[in-house]
């Protein structure tokens, strides 16, 4: 897993690329509590996610979680195909509240 | 499965038991005076009635109790024996076989029996007993039936869904030992339809607290599905030890869930609006049950010690109680699960390629079979040749099981196009009925893949062009409802599949105008019926006046055939105007190594496939001098065209004094062939010919023998049309000229 992390006025936005499994989570949590610290937008990206897992999935949880409680914004963006397909399982789009883009058929 | 072994014993021993009484009540059917027989139903019944009081399965005991009774009031001569009587003690002991069958797959015994009382009370009807209806007299039943089949109590509602809840709190190292609560939902979602789940992560601790690799997941599903609750359960395995995991089957009582909701870790408000949420509950059941609750709880408090104790045991027993009520509802379904799974152990998927290794090797074994019984023989040891033609018996049943590996029944390609015939026929506002026979013919599943486009262009056909509309037919003198039929049949050497239908059949001068219109045929050319029937099989033809989405524009006809082609099989059309038409499609049952039979011409070795031989004759000069004049020879009052193989394959080398005719047969037509002796059976492993061979006519492939010379396989369909084209030159070359006949020359060579 590779984060990349690039701030515009205001906004900092995180793209996540690989495996956000049981492997990276340590990683994840790491660079999302430095973020939640700071009062700035958090958008995470999501494209580049290949395989989504339960142990990253509860990442993304408690990340928005914590945001939620402490006024934060934070966006899910451009959910890859591996994390909508979690998403939709666990039922848990409307908890994000991000639209999800879902593209044309063919593309991945 | 593992049952107790003396378990075993009494399912297999009543089994046998049963069988015999099966038996003996057929036999009493036509000699119902016979009390031996009678004695021996009774003692089988008697004798599974006692085998299960030992193992307690009282349901089985009380069936059989009254089948026993029933039995000793025909013994004591009470009633007579009559067929109805006997019809109702087979289904009797049916019965007690499906119960066996429940004992046999662990499963608990069906308290609310549907078929048993049924039965019983029939039984009772035709023996006349006043035995009181069984419910009653069934042994004790356990406490849970009682209350299931109890009137329901005030406010013991059942809730309204059909959905199975589950409850699931996974344990915090569930992801760290590898396992991932999506891989169960998915896998869940593969017994039936998740309708709804709720995530929880309640259980997620402050930010400082939560460990990444932990698990906090809690998940409230509810589910549509047929499958039994020990399926679902079985879902959870790898995950049962540190995982609270709750199943309510469908259609449970509202307490089920109130006791769900207590058990569970979150705010019993917050579980209750999941619950309402998932669809498991409606908002008043919801309303109801807690109120109850509520009120149970403040009885207790209220009561004593001992009384506040029991909850936990009620529970427990309601627990049981849901899961039997499920269990007796979903009955049939879990039989039908369970028959299926047995039938999906009976076989094996095997990979297509190791299928294909094992006959190739065969065939290497037919080879070296061949070779050593060869050698045996030249060495002259009786002993060894007698024990290498035991062995040559055993390859060849080793070759033809390993063949049959690949066969597979046709009926599943045919039963395909009931659906396919239903709806073109709407399609088409036709009338019109699928008849298939023969559909255990087996054949190569290479085959049987590739035969389903070429038959499906043919119903299509015979559907659109075929047959009429039905008040076309009744005008006819037809029967408005049409007929088409799909038949398969083993024959010489092939499979014949036929597509027939009843209807209008092909119009000879339509397709013929059509023909020359399009440049086919040349004005003025005789064709026989065959030969212009054969015309639609050219691309591009189409006799349709009017081209519907279905067929008729012309493509189709010539696919059928370059794939019926490619297959090396033939495509035969027969039709009579205003009858039907019959497309006859023949195909080569594809085998690797077939039976041969090796023919020797010019020192040169030669295998004709055996099941397309018919018979040999020998061919004396007078005989053969008639054959060389008129290239056929009477045989038994029918014509039999003969051709040399010598002068077809042009081998130049003087004929020995005696030659002998090989009879061949390939559908209708037969020929001869002439060759210089007949060396005998073989086993053949048909080598394919190299590309270089492809366009040579007459040989289908090669074969070593036993003693490394290299024999041609002949290719009988296509020397068969060698024969009749060249019976066909000379009738018109005698009629031509009359003059040096005996050096006609051979019509036809390698080319």
């Amino acid at each position: 897993m590779e984060i990349v992390r690039e701030s515009t006025d205001n906004i900092v936005r995180l793209s996540i690329a690989g495996e956000l499994t049981i492997y990276a989570v340590g990683e994840l949590m790491t660079a999302l509590q430095a973020e939640l610290g700071h009062p700035s937008e958090l958008e995470i990206d999501l494209s580049g996610v290949s395989e989504l897992d339960t142990a990253g999935f509860q990442q993304l949880y408690l990340a928005k979680r914590e945001a939620l409680s402490h006024g934060k914004q934070l966006r899910l963006t451009g959910h890859s195909s591996a994390t909508r397909a979690v998403l939709e399982i666990y039922r848990m789009e409307p908890y994000f509240g991000d639209p999800v883009l879902i593209p044309a058929a063919g593309q991945p | 499965m593992s049952l107790d072994p003396a378990i075993q014993t009494f399912l297999t021993e009543s089994t046998e038991l049963l069988e015999a009484m099966e038996a003996s009540l057929l036999r009493l059917e036509d000699t119902p005076d016979d009390a031996d027989l009678l004695n021996a139903v009774f003692r089988a019944a008697h004798t599974i009635k006692g085998s299960a009081g030992l193992f307690g399965f009282d349901p089985i005991v009380a069936f059989t109790h009254e089948v026993e009774s029933a039995l000793d009031r025909i013994r004591a001569g009470k009633v007579a024996f009559s067929a109805d009587l006997g019809a109702c003690l087979l289904r009797c002991g049916d019965h007690m076989r499906a119960l066996l069958e429940h004992v046999r797959g662990g499963e608990t015994l069906p308290n609310a029996d549907v078929d048993g009382p049924a039965l019983l009370a029939e039984l009772q009807r035709l023996t006349g007993a006043s035995v009181a209806p069984s419910q009653h007299s069934l042994p004790t039943p356990q406490p849970a039936t009682t209350e299931q089949t109890a009137a329901p109590e005030a406010g013991e509602s059942t809730a309204a869904t059909d959905l199975w809840h589950i409850s699931l709190r996974f344990g915090t190292e569930v992801l760290r030992n590898g396992m991932d609560p999506l891989s169960f939902l998915r896998y869940l979602n593969t017994l039936g339809d998740i309708a709804h789940v709720t995530t929880l992560l309640d259980a997620m601790p402050e930010l400082a607290q939560v460990d990444p690799e932990c698990c906090y997941l809690g998940l409230e599903i509810a589910f549509s599905s047929q499958a039994d609750k020990a399926t679902i359960e079985n879902v959870f395995e790898f995950v049962r030890d540190d995982c609270r995991i709750q199943i309510i089957p469908p259609r449970s009582k509202v307490s089920a869930y109130i006791d769900l909701i207590e058990a569970l870790p979150e705010a019993t408000e917050r579980l209750g609006e999941i619950l309402v949420r998932t669809g498991a509950l409606t908002q008043s059941e919801l309303g109801a049950g807690l109120q109850r609750q509520e009120q149970e709880r403040s009885a207790d408090c209220s009561g004593d010690a001992a009384a506040s104790a029991t909850p936990l045991g009620a529970i427990l027993v309601q627990q049981g109680a849901v899961e039997s009520s499920v269990v007796s509802a979903a009955l049939d379904k879990q039989r039908q699960t369970r028959d299926r799974k047995s039938e999906e152990n009976r076989s094996v998927r095997v990979d297509a390629d190791k299928l294909d290794q094992l006959i190739d090797l065969v065939g290497e074994l037919v080879i070296a079979g061949a070779g050593s019984q060869l050698l045996a023989r030249r060495a002259g040891q009786n002993e060894l040749v007698e024990s290498l033609s035991t062995l040559a018996r055993l390859v060849e049943e080793v070759r033809d099981r390993s063949l049959g590996l690949r066969m597979v029944q046709i009926g599943g390609t045919f039963q395909r196009f009931q659906r396919v015939v239903r709806e073109v026929s709407r399609e088409l506002g036709k009338d019109v009925t699928l008849a298939i026979s023969g559909a255990e013919t087996e054949l190569d599943k290479s085959v049987v893949e590739r035969i389903g486009d070429p038959l499906m262009h043919l119903v299509r056909n015979a559907m659109d062009h075929g047959i009429e509309s039905p008040d076309v037919r009744v005008k006819a003198g037809k029967a408005a409802r049409a007929t088409l039929s799909l038949h398969a049949y083993h024959d010489s050497g092939s499979i014949v599949i036929e597509v027939s239908d009843d209807g209008a059949g092909l119009n000879r001068d339509r397709i013929l105008s059509k023909a020359m219109e399009r440049g086919l045929v040349v004005q003025g050319t005789a064709l026989s019926d065959a030969e212009v029937f054969n015309l639609i099989f050219e691309p591009g033809f189409s006799t349709a006046d009017k081209l519907s989405n279905l067929s008729g524009r012309g493509v189709g006809m010539d696919v059928v055939r370059r794939n019926v082609e490619a297959l090396r099989g033939t495509v035969q059309l027969e039709s009579q105007l205003g009858k039907g038409t019959v497309v006859r499609i023949r195909l080569p049952l594809t085998l690797a190594i077939i039976d041969g039979f090796l023919v020797d011409v010019a020192h040169s070795h030669y295998v004709i496939p055996l099941d397309m031989m018919v018979e040999c004759l020998e061919c004396g000069s007078e005989t053969r001098t008639v054959a060389r004049r008129q290239g056929y020879i009477d045989l038994r009052g029918e014509v039999l065209p003969v051709l040399w193989l010598r002068d077809l394959f042009d081998i130049e080398s003087d004929s020995p004094a005696r030659e002998n005719i090989v009879v061949i047969q390939f559908g209708a037509q037969k020929a001869g062939l002439v060759v210089d002796a007949l060396l005998g059976e073989a086993q053949t492993v048909i080598k394919p010919l190299s590309k270089l061979f492809a366009r040579v006519k007459g040989i289908s492939g090669s074969s070593i023998l036993g003693s490394g010379d290299v024999a041609l396989i002949l290719d009988v369909p296509g020397l068969m049309q060698c024969a009749t084209e060249r019976a066909h030159q000379e009738q018109i070359s005698i009629r031509v000229t009359s003059a040096t006949l005996d050096d006609t020359a051979p019509a036809v060579k390698t080319s």
